[in-house]
């Protein structure tokens, strides 16, 4: 049967998964690769969540998104704060306050999404207000309750052995950073989803670059003393290793294809497709946007939790709106709509810029690979403007095709038909 | 010209319905009646106003004023997907298929309102995804098969012919599960051999799937060989209503198609031609 084959490709594709992880994680454990390969491979899978996350918006959605980076940002600096404050403060309060904040937030999204059912055809921006109302007085009283969970949750988390509830810590903030972002994304898309594909373009890229203005002045602005604004947060712990970027890539692709390949993936897709068709075909097409849109700023977030733990270190410079096509290069590089081609392309944008061209280039000459990067992209555009893989997939990626049906009663009853007629 | 109103069950029943854009009314007062069962059609010069009537019915558009109650629901304001849900289905004029999935997907999309299970099952894949999927998709596939599509289902949409990309149309429209059936302008741009087939098609389905449908239409010969009753439109505004003889007898609606001269030629000859018998 069909479906037994599609979950022996998911078998097979796990295996191969698992044993080249191991793989690597061998060859890093056996100093073969490096201190250098080990931060790009764990850069390129960081690069392979946030641009996954961009395709499903972009290459599946149809929505032409800058804001990514932005997302990414936020996950980065809001994990970076839980374990800032773990290592450098001895204090869950991080922890504490945006576990809180993310679930009354939440919780008010839930509640004004059924008054707005109740409140039939109201515009975006005044739902918008709501849902801001909303956000605001959920977030205080999170702080608030906070105040009297931090001094419990950090004595239970020291009663752990230091080492585990380190790692406990590191995960809840990577799954908090995600969250924030999505949350955000929730709030942002409102508004602006309402938007045309261009138009919506340039309002997330000012999302960007609001967000990046913010993390400049996040030491004044914010009030987050600890982030150090345009100085750049330093004494984040190095605590993402091979093995928790794999399987959290793992876990974004699993999400990914089991999402593509539902029904509500197919709305997905039609939305990209004809918008109109598709309201015509029974489908919210502006739901499906926020869906898709959350999910990705939720991928963003993780994966910008991820990177803020690779080096220890975050700077808003990292966030500037220009990085913001990296990961937009990577999946038109690999090919719109491909995930396969996405996790390739983002490995390999990663480990050639970074790796490779730094080797390859004669001492001296190494700042010209952003020459060599770009020729390379022109050369890879004219050759295949489709991307790298096109429309190709793994087999655990790809949709079967069901076998054929004939219709069980076909017998007299007279079909009309046009295929015989050839123009 | 006069319309039956003594019928028991109106389907569809729109009230002067106004749709202005700006400064143009582009559509008047339009009352418009469609029993259960029928095949009713809706003519009329380009820029006539039947596709915003259309649009207006399927909530792509929303109603100056006026009002459009199908099945005792009021349509205006409704948001489309609702409406669809509701039992409303509709092609385009310019046909727009999803171009670049299968032909399979196309029809599975129908499906999505009633897919039976949520977001979570298929991101973990519970079993009931899984059946309920199944399911679905043999139910599209038998779809397919009455439109004699089963055999292309793998292929993307856009690469099938033109008649076949109509009748794709056709049938993901109905596989929404419909109880009107609007089709706008389904023959436009086909060959003679191809709207033989698509008046077959037409009457088919309505049999099949006890359907009503509302069709718009420029080839005459479609609109005469297939509606019970045609209502003419110009202008935004109705200008005839009743039965395909009665139209075509119409001077009003010769004169919005021919123009006025032409129409005083045409009485002038059919005149002479009287006088002649």
């Amino acid at each position: 049967m069909n479906l037994i084959k599609s979950e022996r490709s998911t078998v097979g594709f796990m295996v191969v998964a698992v044993l080249f992880i191991a793989l690597i994680q061998v060859l890093l454990s056996l100093d073969i690769l490096n201190n250098f390969w080990n931060t790009l491979l764990r850069f390129g899978a960081v690069m392979a969540i946030v641009s996954l996350g961009l395709n499903l918006i972009y290459g599946f959605n149809g929505q032409f998104s800058l804001g990514q980076w932005g997302f990414y940002a936020i996950g980065a600096y809001a994990a970076a704060d839980i374990t800032y404050r773990w290592t450098q403060m001895q204090s869950a309060s991080g922890l504490v306050v945006l576990f809180l904040v993310v679930s009354l937030v939440g919780l008010s999204f839930w509640g004004v999404t059924k008054l707005l059912y109740l409140l039939r055809g109201i515009d975006p921006l005044s739902g918008f207000t709501l849902y801001l109302a909303g956000v605001i007085i959920a977030g205080l009283i999170a702080v608030k309750l906070g105040q009297f969970l931090i001094e419990p949750v950090t004595a239970l988390f020291s009663a752990i052995p230091a080492a585990f509830a380190m790692q406990i810590i590191f995960f809840l903030a990577v799954l908090l950073g995600g969250m924030v972002a999505a949350e955000v994304s929730y709030i942002f898309g409102w508004p602006v989803l309402t938007l045309g594909s261009d138009y919506f373009g340039i309002a997330t890229l000012g999302f960007t670059i609001i967000v990046k203005v913010l993390l400049d002045n996040s030491d004044t602005l914010l009030g987050f003393t600890e982030m150090k604004g345009a100085r750049g947060m330093i004494g984040i712990p190095n605590l993402t290793s091979w093995l928790w970027v794999s399987i959290f890539l793992l876990i974004t692709l699993i999400i990914t294809r089991n999402l593509l390949h539902s029904s509500n993936g197919r709305a997905i897709i039609s939305v990209r497709e004809d918008e109109i068709a598709s309201k015509a075909m029974g489908i919210d097409v502006a739901q499906q946007k926020i869906l898709t849109f959350v999910l990705g700023s939720f991928f963003a977030g993780i994966a910008g939790a991820l990177y803020a733990h690779i080096n220890g270190f975050l700077h808003p410079n990292t966030f500037n709106f220009i990085k913001s096509f990296d990961p937009m290069i990577i999946i038109v590089f690999g090919g719109l709509g491909s995930v396969t081609g996405t996790v390739f392309a983002a490995f390999a944008w990663a480990l050639v810029l970074e790796g490779f061209l730094r080797l390859w280039l004669p001492q001296g000459f190494e700042t010209w690979r952003f020459v060599v990067y770009p020729v390379l992209l022109l050369i890879m555009m004219l050759l295949r403007p489709k991307g790298l893989f096109g429309g190709f997939e793994v087999p655990f990626l790809k949709q079967l095709l069901p076998p054929l049906r004939r219709p069980v009663k076909s017998n007299g009853e007279k079909v009309p038909s046009t295929s015989e007629v050839k123009q | 010209m006069t319309a039956k109103k003594a019928s028991p069950a109106p389907l569809l029943e729109i009230v002067g319905l106004n749709k202005n854009f700006g400064g143009l009314r582009a559509v008047k007062d339009l009352n418009l009646t469609i029993n259960k069962g029928e095949l009713a059609g809706l003519i009329g010069p380009n820029g006539a106003g039947k596709t915003t009537a259309f649009n207006l019915i399927t909530g792509i558009y929303v109603a100056t004023s006026g009002s459009i109650h199908f099945d005792s629901t009021d349509l205006v304001g409704l948001p489309p997907f609702d409406i669809t849900h509701l039992g409303i289905a509709r092609t385009f004029q310019n046909i727009r298929l999803f171009p670049n999935l299968t032909v399979l997907d196309n029809v599975r999309i129908a499906y999505h309102a009633h897919a039976g299970y949520s977001l979570g099952d298929a991101i973990l894949r519970t079993p009931r995804f899984f059946q309920k999927e199944k399911e679905l998709t043999e139910q599209a596939q038998e779809f397919l098969g009455v439109f004699n599509l089963q055999d292309r289902q793998g292929e993307i949409a856009k690469n099938l012919p033109y008649g076949e990309q109509r009748r794709l149309e056709i049938a993901r429209a109905l596989a929404a599960d419909p109880k009107l059936l609007l089709l706008d302008e389904p023959a436009a741009g086909m060959n003679s051999k191809e709207i033989v087939s698509l008046m077959e098609l037409i009457h088919f389905i309505r049999d099949k799937f006890n359907l009503t449908i509302l069709l718009i239409e420029h080839q005459m010969r479609v609109v005469m060989g297939v509606c019970e009753r045609i209502t003419v439109m110009d202008f935004g505004e109705v200008i005839a209503r009743g039965t395909p003889e009665e139209i075509q007898a119409d001077p009003k609606v010769v004169e919005a198609y021919l123009g006025r001269g032409a129409a005083a030629l045409a009485k002038k000859l059919s005149g002479k031609r009287s006088h002649v018998d």
